[in-house]
């Protein structure tokens, strides 16, 4: 199995301000879904950001499917950007667009036909249980519906990598735990699933790998949630 | 791979970029019908500001044409001189009038002219005082339209070399005042119609740059999903050239009006002066220029404001 992230002996530091994240190595392989879990602070975050290219690192090399993005020129991210599906915490939707055009988006920015953009937003949003909803504005769903709006756009291109930082962190309980199951089912149809979270209890329960960082390095690294982490 | 690229669905890139701007096109044209009001201002101040150098424009045409027709009444007068004869006084017009440059020449003799001055002045019983007639003959020479202003100078300088002439005579002094006149004014006009394309580009950029600022997030997010800079660039750009349009034509509107409200007292001062010459509009090729004047003022106050201010939007 090949990995579609492969971290070699990473570490990053904004400016002069000690290390974010030191020496950090670990393998994501094709199809694994892993969680990422550390205080604030801990480089969660910055670790996400790294493979989604929003930061480059300082040292050390991070190759995402492929792709080394230590060496890769800044006029090909957006193009490297288009190849992973990206959640974030705060949903990042349009606000002013509905649903539809919400998730429409990466296929309009890829040149999809109409027609087939149709299809595909309504096969994404069948998927995260919201079809029906795409003619509303994201501001007219619950938190949890807006995140699955997100997850939809992420997804719909089909990517081989999805990445979400705290993408539960905004959402009460029942809600993070739908949100995750999505998550859990977008795993299980073979995508590569890495998630950040501190939602600890939430993780535990599914039969993950689960990364933990704390002050920037990998201090444990269990094959499955269902061990006890609480270090 | 990507998953998408593998399933091959994606229409060639001819298809994709004329779908893609066409979508462009309208949805950036959609948003600006959706705040009619605030499009409605940018496109006046850019109209009223390409409307004012063409206006002037076509003022010198016009003032230009109807001096050219008042040209026709330009003529040279030389006066000669008294030790001529009536004989030689007609033998040299007819010389004259085969010369190339001139239309036509007319004699007019001592007692013609005399004769001419007691009908027109009023002064005729003190002239029957006078014992001797004291108006000169006179060759009046009608010049060719075609002469440049050079080339009748030449001219007049040969009349006046005649041995029998005593003073050649170009009337119309003023015309030439005139023309000089209106050559700087052509100048100013071309200063003014820079600096005030210069004042769209600037109307357009601004307005986009507010733009950029209110769509900061979206932008943002743009970005984040992997959007490259030229497609979040492009409805920017477009919607510099719908107000660039928009401006045009409002800048059209404005001089057609202006010069419809103007041909009826225009026609009424020309009969005054007994002449046909009606107001010079536009010619269809500059009502066309206006908007592409726009367009191309639009797109390029949109690009100028785009980079500067879209690459401040990295997401972080």
């Amino acid at each position: 199995m090949t990995d579609i992230v492969h971290f070699h002996r990473l570490s990053y530091r904004y400016g002069d301000s000690p290390d974010v994240l030191t020496d950090v190595s670990f393998r994501l392989g094709q199809g694994e879904m892993a969680f990422i879990t550390g205080h604030s602070g801990a480089g969660k975050s910055t670790l996400l950001r790294l493979v989604a290219l929003l930061s480059r690192p300082t040292r050390g090399q991070v190759v995402v499917n492929g792709i080394n993005l230590s060496t890769l020129p800044r006029r090909r991210v957006p193009e490297f950007r288009q190849q992973i599906g990206i959640v974030f915490q705060s949903f990042n939707l349009l606000n002013d667009r509905t649903v539809h055009d919400n998730v429409a988006l990466p296929l309009v920015i890829r040149g999809y036909r109409h027609q087939d953009i149709g299809r595909r937003v309504r096969a994404a949003l069948d998927s995260v249980g919201l079809l029906g909803k795409e003619k509303m504005l994201p501001l007219m769903l619950s938190g949890g519906e807006q995140q699955r709006v997100g997850i939809a756009r992420a997804i719909v291109t089909k990517p081989a990598l999805l990445i979400a930082d705290e993408p539960t962190g905004n959402l009460d309980p029942q809600m993070a735990r739908d949100v995750m199951q999505v998550f859990e089912r977008f795993h299980q149809a073979g995508v590569s699933v890495l998630v950040a979270t501190h939602a600890i209890d939430l993780i535990r329960r599914m039969p993950h790998r689960i990364l933990h960082l704390d002050h920037g390095r990998i201090s444990q690294d269990s094959p499955s949630g269902f061990q006890d982490t609480a270090g | 791979m990507n998953g998408a690229e593998r399933d091959g669905v994606r229409p060639p890139w001819l298809s994709r970029w004329t779908e893609h701007h066409a979508r462009v096109m309208f949805t950036t044209l959609g948003r600006l019908w959706r705040e009619p009001l605030s499009t409605l201002f940018t496109a006046a101040v850019i109209g009223i500001t390409l409307a004012l150098p063409a206006g002037l424009h076509v003022l010198v045409q016009n003032v230009r044409a109807i001096s050219y027709s008042w040209e026709e009444s330009l003529q040279a007068s030389l006066f000669l001189k008294d030790s001529t004869s009536p004989e030689q006084g007609r033998a040299l017009t007819q010389t004259l009038q085969r010369r190339p440059g001139v239309a036509r020449a007319g004699y007019i003799s001592r007692e013609q002219s005399l004769a001419e001055f007691r009908e027109l002045s009023g002064f005729g019983q003190a002239l029957d005082l006078l014992q001797d007639n004291p108006l000169p003959a006179v060759i009046v020479i009608t010049p060719r339209r075609e002469l440049t202003r050079e080339q009748l100078q030449q001219l007049m300088n040969e009349f006046s070399a005649l041995p029998e002439v005593e003073i050649a005579k170009l009337d119309q002094k003023w015309l030439e005042r005139l023309y000089a006149i209106l050559a700087i004014v052509e100048r100013v006009v071309y200063v003014i119609a820079a600096l005030l394309a210069l004042a769209v580009m600037v109307t357009v950029g601004n307005t986009i740059r507010l733009d950029i600022e209110n769509r900061r997030e979206e932008i943002m997010v743009m970005k984040l999903i992997g959007a490259p800079n030229s497609f979040i660039r492009r409805p920017f750009l477009y919607t510099g050239v719908w107000y660039g349009l928009l401006g045009g034509l409002i800048a059209w509107l404005l001089l057609y009006g202006a010069l419809q409200a103007l041909t009826g007292p225009a026609l009424r001062l020309a009969s005054l002066y007994e002449s046909t010459h009606s107001l010079t509009g536009l010619s269809p090729a500059s009502s066309l220029l206006m908007p592409g004047v726009g367009i191309l003022l639009g797109i390029l106050g949109s690009a100028w404001a785009v980079g500067r201010h879209l690459v401040k939007h990295e997401p972080s």
